[in-house]
């Protein structure tokens, strides 16, 4: 079984993960630009921190044999300093053209305020600008369902192609939209609150596989990586074929993140007559 | 000792993770075929299930929820 990891983050994660992952079937993963936790006070921070996703993570992830992707942006946490962000975005396309930066995000809203949504808009912009893939985060607990119909509002409005943007960290409240709209969604696995394996198998039987993807996040707070392959185990407790496993766990972000010609990894699909 | 307050500061996550969980398995057993006709010990357990949430959702004069429903999914003694 082979996995890739769409939404991880590694600066906050030892090495250790990356052999373990490698031995559990992992071979990419993609890290986002995120909030370390603190409140960043300088744009050379900010690029400083674009430059270890995109040259030095690749080099680690490498020596297991992981291919490393990322993503650049100001997070939604932090866009609230609408004169920082500004200031960050202004460097941001020097990265585009790097070998292993794959679009804009995690961009979005984090408390649905009014310089939140100034900063998501005018990143969405020019994402749309330099025909960028978008990964959008979805804020957490009671600010979910608003942040997410505001978000859907303002792609709407901007006119974005679904099939380029990745609307993450859905729920059983916030899938339905986001799949009608016709965009990605994303299901992030946390092994205590937020989303469970079981929870996430549920919704690929409720919704299908078509646009759905499964990612652990693995950043600095509780999480785990791992919490992937649970959920692979549970859906094929559930008598799910290993092809359904691969168009989950492997093709669905192949697909979507094969969009950039830069992320080379092709779907799979298994031979005829292999194990069902 | 921790007040109320703080004692749902560290709690509220991992419990709204519970409920949630819990929601969703019973959904996922409404979802499901039917049993085979005859599986009553399935219903025995769904009817206790739902005794049990109940009990939480009840005020108590004591704060005994757990032991109360430890007896409920527990076999009649004597």
């Amino acid at each position: 079984m082979y996995y890739i990891q769409p939404h991880y983050h590694g600066i906050s994660r030892t090495t250790d993960d990356y052999e373990r992952m490698a031995q559990a079937g992992v071979v990419a993963v993609a890290e986002p630009s995120f909030w370390a936790g603190f409140d960043r006070r300088y744009p050379g921070t900010f690029i400083d921190y674009f430059r270890q996703i995109s040259e030095f993570e690749p080099t680690r992830a490498a020596l297991y044999g992981i291919r490393h992707f990322c993503w650049v942006a100001v997070n939604p946490k932090e866009s609230e300093n609408i004169a920082l962000s500004r200031e960050v975005m202004a460097a941001m396309p020097g990265f585009f053209d790097k070998p292993t930066v794959l679009g804009i995000g995690e961009i979005g809203l984090n408390k649905n305020t009014r310089n939140e949504m100034i900063i998501f808009q005018e990143q969405m912009e020019m994402a749309l600008k330099h025909r960028q893939l978008v990964l959008i985060h979805t804020p957490h607990l009671r600010d979910k369902l608003k942040g997410t119909i505001l978000t859907l509002d303002l792609l709407r409005e901007l006119r974005a192609d679904p099939d380029r943007v990745w609307i993450d960290h859905v729920e059983e409240h916030t899938i339905k939209p986001v799949l009608d709209a016709g965009f990605w969604a994303g299901m992030t696995l946390y092994p205590q609150t937020k989303m469970s394996p079981r929870r996430a198998a549920d919704m690929l039987e409720l919704y299908g596989l078509d646009r759905l993807l499964v990612n652990s996040s693995a950043d600095w707070g509780p999480s785990s990586p791992f919490t992937l392959q649970e959920c692979a185990a549970e859906y094929r407790q559930r008598g799910h074929s290993e092809q359904e496993l691969l168009d989950v766990f492997h093709n669905n972000p192949a697909r979507f993140l094969g969009q950039n010609p830069k992320f080379s990894i092709r779907p799979i699909q298994m031979a005829q007559g292999s194990i069902a | 000792m921790t007040d109320r307050s703080a004692v749902l500061d560290h709690y509220y996550l991992d419990c709204r993770c519970m409920v949630l969980e819990l929601a969703a398995a019973l959904d996922r057993h409404d979802r499901a075929p039917a049993a085979p006709s005859g599986a009553q010990h399935a219903d025995d357990r769904l009817a206790l299930l739902h005794q049990a949430i109940q009990i939480l959702a009840v005020p108590s004069a004591q704060p005994d929820r757990a032991a109360r429903i430890l007896q409920l999914l527990s076999d009649p003694v004597g």
